[in-house]
């Protein structure tokens, strides 16, 4: 009756997309419909108790412009990208390096590198607290002991955004050190064997033949650092509240204040907006450009 | 066929039977579910359980499910949250200064439209500086219950020590900065050990500002909640004195001072002196380890406080039913003798003149007489700050107070930015 159904190479395409057809929609609802939802809705400008939201066409946009709060919270968002990213994948790869080389109590070194992980956020942000705490907190009774005067790490805008990407690297490092070390294990003795015998000195061998077999894992991980650099804003609710005067605030947080502190959910849109065509962009880099570099067994 | 149609009747019959059985049963019990923050240390959280229980049992046809629901801020963005959902409690206690933003986006109920005219004179009750915070149009949004004022707690040892008359805190800011120059202790290197005087700076930052502002002759908004006066000389000035007492006078620390951790610095003796509500009575009563003084907040052109704390809201989409249920709930709340064992409990202000006729209260004035400080200065107290779009326009002047304490912005250029930002927020309701 329909011959061009009856073609093999169709029926194999419809076959694919009834099958693909579940995630797709559950990626719809859930992802593409609120992305596109959200989009339109920075048009408007919310109505006042239950009224209809006005159309204001770019207005938020251009408010964009002008907006301190908001210029400070994305280059605070990209500092903390900056600050993040590099030193919790270094760490991580510094700690698997160590907790795999063979040392007397490894399994209990690798519990301890892993442990900041299993905690949650605002359980590790109070924690972090009471060390930052000016007089009396660990890192001034420290500092105290060594005879040095206060500083006030939380209450000082040069020293807030520091300590909040001091948490999140803290945090994060174990948790990619899993993943390393499990690229660690994949990689055959014999090649270590075979460097030796070639008389490659250790550091050589960790940096033309580990760290090259490692960058599946370091395109993962980088992916996952950046998403958390722009997505981790629990700590600040507990920390600093963004403050003192936005010092440590982060697009996201900024989101939150104005979106649910506000409710001017239509500049919450669109600074909605920013951050996602951040997060595309970051993706696009990543899969498009770095990928290629990357070298797959 | 006939046998199933009858059949059908008799099951229709039973539901509906069933249906109308379940409605008297909810007319009897009235659900009500009601939010509070807290914010303050001590168990509050158990003291307002304990009186719905006991409300629960005197009226046992209304059934209150309270629910802790953070410091105020969240408890607003939870509330609202809710609502927007579909879902509001039906109760809140939430900031005074809230109630423009609870009006603007129609959330909640004036009394005047549950209650019948003559039954309104029970909001004459109450202290009418809370009430001024409490009305606006000639209607009234809100019941006062956790109710402060700002006030000076100091360390009698660590007057004692430096020389000063322990029964005695600074009348003036002259005096706060000679006495917290004798107060701030170093050690051989220089190193601060214990700071003359805390003003804490965030969380609550605006509020502790319009304390100096309102000492130095100005107050921050008008009574429409719809113009701010940020930038006028008399409160640059009052900023210009607060980040003077961390970098001119070096009596405080400088950078930002938290707001949660005063009390424990005050009970550290890492500062003599702090500023925080008087709801924190209670707290500090019970755990300074040492004996300590309660006052009035220094005066610079008058002596003055920003009244603070939180209101009883009802929203709007409770029934009729629920509503009269609520108010019932409320007034039980705020009665004569409930209040003053609430400010007893807490040190918060019992909201109303004759919760300080009550025996309780006056046994416990006579062994703890500083419990009256925060009443006595009520006849100093000025409105808190509130606006339209409330903490928008709060964090304007947070952000502002935060860039001066910490020396990234003068404060009169603070202040300027503040006040633009106000004057942007609040452009549409001016009209």
């Amino acid at each position: 009756m329909f011959p061009a159904f009856r073609s093999p190479a169709t029926m194999r395409n419809i076959h694919a997309w009834l099958l693909l057809l579940p995630a797709l929609a559950f990626i719809a609802a859930f992802t593409h419909l609120p992305a596109v939802n959200t989009f339109i809705h920075s048009f408007f400008l919310d109505g006042r108790g239950g009224a209809p939201a006005e159309f204001v066409g770019l207005e938020h946009y251009q408010y964009l412009l002008e907006d301190e709060v908001f210029r400070k919270a994305l280059v605070n968002n990209l500092l903390f990208a900056c600050g993040t990213i590099p030193l919790s994948i270094g760490l991580a790869m510094t700690m698997a390096f160590l907790v795999n080389a063979g040392l007397a109590g490894q399994s209990v070194l690798r519990l301890c590198y892993f442990v900041p992980t299993v905690l949650p956020m605002i359980a590790v942000a109070n924690i972090w607290l009471f060390f930052y705490t000016p007089e009396y907190g660990l890192l001034e009774q420290i500092r105290g002991a060594l005879g040095m005067t206060g500083v006030n790490w939380l209450g000082s805008e040069s020293t807030a955004l520091p300590c909040v990407i001091a948490v999140a690297v803290w945090k994060d490092a174990g948790f990619f050190m899993i993943f390393y070390l499990a690229a660690l294990q994949q990689i055959p003795p014999s090649l270590a064997e075979a460097a030796m015998l070639e008389g490659a000195s250790r550091l050589y061998y960790y940096r033309r033949v580990v760290i090259p077999l490692l960058m599946p894992t370091t395109l993962f991980v980088l992916v996952n650092a950046t998403i958390n650099a722009f997505r981790m804003v629990d700590h600040l609710f507990v920390l600093t509240q963004g403050g003192p005067n936005n010092a440590s605030s982060l697009l996201l947080y900024y989101i939150y204040e104005v979106s649910f502190k506000f409710w001017d959910t239509g500049y919450g849109a669109t600074l909605t907006m920013v951050l996602l065509g951040f997060l595309a962009l970051a993706s696009i880099g990543q899969f498009g450009f770095l990928e290629r570099k990357v070298h797959y067994r | 066929m006939a046998g199933f149609r009858k059949a059908c009747t008799l099951m229709a019959a039973a539901l509906l039977s069933l249906t109308l059985l379940a409605g008297t049963a909810l007319a009897e019990k009235v659900n009500l579910t009601f939010y509070f923050p807290v914010a303050v240390g001590g168990s509050i959280t158990k003291i307002v359980e304990g009186m719905t229980d006991q409300f629960m049992k005197e009226h046992p046809d209304i059934k209150i499910t309270p629910v802790y629901a953070g410091i105020y801020r969240e408890t607003l963005t939870k509330a609202l949250t809710a609502l927007r959902g579909g879902e509001p409690p039906h109760i809140a206690v939430l900031l005074s200064t809230d109630m423009y933003t609870l009006i603007d986006e129609d959330a909640v109920v004036p009394y005047d439209d549950i209650l019948k005219p003559e039954e309104m004179g029970f909001v004459k009750a109450y202290f009418p500086g809370f009430m001024r915070n409490s009305q606006t149009g000639g209607k009234t949004w809100g019941i006062p219950f956790q109710r402060s004022t700002i006030v000076m707690y100091w360390n009698k040892e660590a007057f004692k020590a430096a020389g000063l008359d322990p029964e005695k805190g600074p009348a003036n800011w002259n005096e706060l900065v000679e006495m917290g120059k004798k107060l701030t202790v170093r050690d051989a290197s220089g190193k601060v050990t214990q700071w003359g005087v805390a003003i804490p700076s965030t969380g609550y930052a605006y509020w502790m500002f319009q304390a100096l502002a309102i000492q130095n002759g100005v107050e921050l908004m008008n009574a429409e909640g719809t113009r701010t006066d940020f930038d006028n000389p008399k409160a640059v000035e009052a900023l210009q004195f607060l980040v003077d007492l961390a970098y001119k006078h070096e009596v405080s620390p400088k950078g930002t001072i938290d707001w949660a951790t005063t009390p424990r610095d005050f009970f550290e003796r890492k500062t003599a002196i702090m500023w925080t509500t008087t709801g924190n009575l209670t707290n500090v009563r019970t755990n300074a380890p040492f004996p300590f003084g309660v006052g009035m907040l220094p005066a610079s052109a008058r002596p003055g406080s920003p009244t603070g704390g939180g209101n009883f809201y009802i929203f709007k989409k409770a029934t009729p039913a629920e509503r009269k249920a609520a108010v019932t709930f409320v007034q039980w709340m705020t009665s004569a003798e409930r209040a003053a064992q609430w400010g007893i409990d807490t040190g918060y202000v019992a909201v109303r003149p004759d919760a300080w006729e009550t025996p309780a209260m006056k046994d416990y004035v006579a062994t703890f007489p500083v419990a009256a400080v925060a009443r006595d200065q009520l006849a100093h107290a000025v409105p808190e700050l509130s606006t339209h779009d409330n903490q928008r326009v709060t964090k304007a002047l947070d952000d502002a107070i935060q860039a001066a304490v910490t020396g990234s912005k003068k404060p009169a250029d603070a202040l300027k930015d503040a006040q633009k930002e106000a004057e942007r927020i609040l452009r549409r309701y001016g009209k």
